[in-house]
């Protein structure tokens, strides 16, 4: 990378009187999950890239109280939702984009009741803005280049908030070999994550989900699994290594695929 | 003018049963607590007409999306020869609208009979899927006894509908073709045929060897004629009897139930007022109100019976056909968990009859109702603890049901009212209340940030 990383900090910024275009939302797993964490600076370096205008907010950022809402707890989803709209609201935050799609569905759907309206996007239409507008453009070959790759909805970009395309379009611009799962867009199966599911023992059963979702990406004889949310890419790592494939099957977020397509 | 009176004995006696069962069930939907269906009237009809009407999404699985069209559209149209059937049962007349409507009277006829072999052909089929195929969400857990029992009724039903329908309309070809019809403007002993699509080939074919022999033949064409048209009207009077005690209500609820739909995202969890007020002032975000409700007894959060949901979750469970749907996607169900969102639903529909059943008795009122039961009597914890809230039953569902909004509702009692639920979460959500994240950790926010800004320098 020929200039310096940057990844500004919203009250760094405001005091120096700037006003970023875009607030870039971490979310706890970006923050602090080792593996999210790289996902995190991928996307960064990709809005170094595309000169983005946009600030993280740092110490000030909370998780967004989703996994509380789901698991039943609504006094510390409200603790959490109403401190983080009275820090985004300091700020008059206008537009959040965001890595990880159940804090991108809380920010976008669940917040507006509390107060808080913001232009919420998802870092896989951010990325595919760009592409659009210019921005980023991709170059040939890449370490992914040529590979046979399956992409793996989220719940909560796809099925909850309809968004099947803008990740699809962006995979279209990288020069891979796409095989969808048999299941897929409305009809994708969940990797088990959700619902606060990330953070207890399954019910007993006969298989944990993240297995059965991995079979079918297996089915696919794919070397790649795309996803777009770091609580799927925990799960399918666990589930591919479960079925010892680790050595043959990534799973990758796809602003990964880009900054390795950027050399970035 | 026996037959007349018979008619009308038993259209009241059917009517006034079935009214007092469809009062109990409205009654038992209106259990359920406030549910806000402000706004949106062009969408909701849109909905009505595409989902509802329209079967849209019934068409993610082609094969039973065709046979149910099948007796579907036969079930609709059939309602026209119903009126007539009405019409000549009270008045005593026969094919009331028979020479009124000329062409277009044989026409539509001919309709409801092509339409009658389709359904035929796809009861057929659903008996077999039911029962020879042993397709997996027909053979879950919950689909034992009475559930089980009732799919097959509801197919045999309408395996009979038809039959009668083809008796009466054969019967009476054959009669018209040796003059001894007696239709409204039909001068007796005209000879010809009705021209209907299939009966004027079925008649002739079933009952044709009859007129060989005279008037016994005659006498027993008519019989089979009023025992096809009988048998037909009381099935249907049967059916509208029985449609309170079944899954099959959908035909009627599925509309109402895709009218009141939700408009709002499928991922927003309906927020808690009293919840954000109170921690609103938690946080000296409002002040504090001097009339703040101080009562004593701590309020309940969430559901723990049919109270505790939302007329519309009730409306849900009654309009439930049990296809199962729902529960083959589920990832939880698929892995073996026991949670089946199918049953879910069923539950609610059992536990609200429990409940109208037991303020029938007269010895509970609604307002303080405690039998010492609850929705946990039905559904387990394991079941409500199994949700990803992956949405893929809501998405799955025909007729706009969703099975996993009660079941937030009940994590909702669980974990609020009842401060219990899964033993893992507790550190979960303390970890969010006292450092903003889901895991413990103690490293920085944005150390991920400036270790990232150290390692690009």
């Amino acid at each position: 990378m020929s200039n310096k990383l940057q990844i500004p900090v919203m009250s760094e910024l405001a005091a120096q009187g700037v006003e970023p275009e875009v607030l870039y939302w971490v979310g706890c797993a970006g923050s602090f999950d080792a593996r999210a964490q790289k996902v995190a600076v991928a996307f960064a370096k990709i809005m170094n890239e595309a000169e983005i205008s946009f600030a993280i907010l740092g110490q000030e950022e909370n998780c967004t109280g989703d996994p509380a809402r789901r698991a039943g707890n609504e006094f510390v989803f409200q603790m959490m939702a109403l401190q983080n709209i009275e820090t985004l609201n300091m700020y008059k935050v206008k537009k959040i984009v965001t890595a990880c799609p159940h804090c991108f569905n809380t920010l976008k759907n669940e917040y507006p009741a509390l107060g808080g309206n913001y232009d919420v996007i998802h870092h896989t239409q951010f990325i595919n803005d760009l592409i659009k507008e210019g921005k980023l453009v991709m170059k040939g070959g890449s370490a992914f280049a040529g590979k046979r790759i399956t992409y793996h909805d989220s719940c909560y970009l796809g099925r909850v908030n309809g968004v099947y395309e803008a990740p699809r379009e962006i995979l279209q611009q990288l020069d891979n070999h796409l095989v969808e799962l048999k299941r897929s867009k409305t009809n994708g199966l969940c990797c088990g994550a959700g619902g606060s599911q990330m953070f207890k023992e399954d019910e007993p059963g006969e298989k944990r989900i993240n297995e059965a979702r991995v079979e079918e990406a297996l089915e696919t004889g794919a070397e790649i699994i795309v996803a777009n949310c770091p609580f799927c890419i925990t799960m399918m790592t666990d589930g591919v290594k479960a079925k010892d494939k680790q050595d043959h099957v990534m799973v990758v977020d796809i602003s990964e695929m880009i900054v390795s397509n950027k050399r970035l | 003018m026996i037959q007349q009176v018979i008619f009308a004995i038993a259209v009241v006696g059917a009517l006034g049963f079935a009214f007092n069962k469809y009062a109990k069930i409205l009654r038992n939907i209106r259990l359920g607590g406030e549910y806000s269906t402000d706004g949106g009237d062009f969408e909701r009809m849109k909905n009505v007409a595409l989902i509802a009407f329209g079967q849209k999404k019934m068409f993610k699985r082609m094969v039973p999306a065709v046979m149910h069209l099948f007796i579907y559209a036969a079930f609709m149209i059939t309602q026209i020869e119903l009126l007539e059937i009405f019409i000549d049962g009270f008045l005593g007349t026969h094919r009331f609208f028979w020479d009124s409507l000329g062409w277009f009277y044989t026409f539509t006829i001919s309709f409801i009979e092509i339409l009658s072999v389709l359904a035929f052909i796809a009861t057929v089929v659903f008996l077999a899927r039911r029962n020879a195929l042993k397709l997996p969400r027909f053979h879950m857990d919950e689909m034992t006894g009475w559930p089980k029992w009732d799919g097959n009724i509801i197919l045999v039903l309408e395996f009979m509908l038809i039959i009668f329908i083809f008796h009466m309309n054969g019967a009476d070809e054959v009669l018209y073709n040796i003059g001894k019809a007696h239709a409204e403007g039909m001068e007796y002993g005209e000879v010809g045929s009705y021209g209907f699509a299939i009966s004027r080939f079925a008649g002739p074919l079933m009952f044709g060897w009859l007129a060989d022999y005279g008037d016994f033949g005659v006498w027993i064409l008519n019989l089979l004629e009023r025992f096809g048209w009988w048998g037909h009207i009381l099935t249907v009077l049967c059916f509208l009897m029985y449609l309170p005690f079944s899954k099959h209500l959908h035909i009627m609820l599925a509309f109402p139930n895709t009218y009141f739909a939700p408009l709002n995202s499928r991922g927003e969890m309906e927020n808690m007022p009293d919840v954000m007020n109170e921690v609103k002032m938690m946080m000296g975000l409002t002040e504090m109100s001097a009339d703040a409700p101080t009562e004593d007894e701590l309020p309940e959060f969430g559901a723990k019976d049919v109270f505790g949901l939302s007329w519309k979750n009730i409306l849900d469970a009654y309009t439930c056909t049990e296809c199962g749907r729902c529960s083959s996607v589920c990832p939880a169900n698929m892995t073996g968990k026991k949670l089946s969102p199918r049953k879910i639903m069923m539950d609610i529909r059992d536990r609200a009859d429990e409940v109208g059943r037991n303020l029938d008795s007269g010895d509970y009122n609604r307002n303080n109702y405690d039998d010492g039961k609850s929705l946990f009597d039905y559904i387990s914890r394991e079941e409500i603890h199994a949700c990803t809230t992956c949405n893929a039953c809501v998405e799955a569902c025909p007729v706009m049901i969703s099975p996993m909004e009660p079941i937030l509702k009940l994590r909702r009692y669980e974990i609020l009212t009842e401060s219990a639920g899964p033993g893992d979460w507790v550190p979960m959500f303390t970890s969010i209340e006292n450092g903003g994240s889901p895991w413990q950790v103690t490293d920085a926010r944005d150390k991920w940030a400036t270790d990232a800004l150290d390692e690009n320098q």
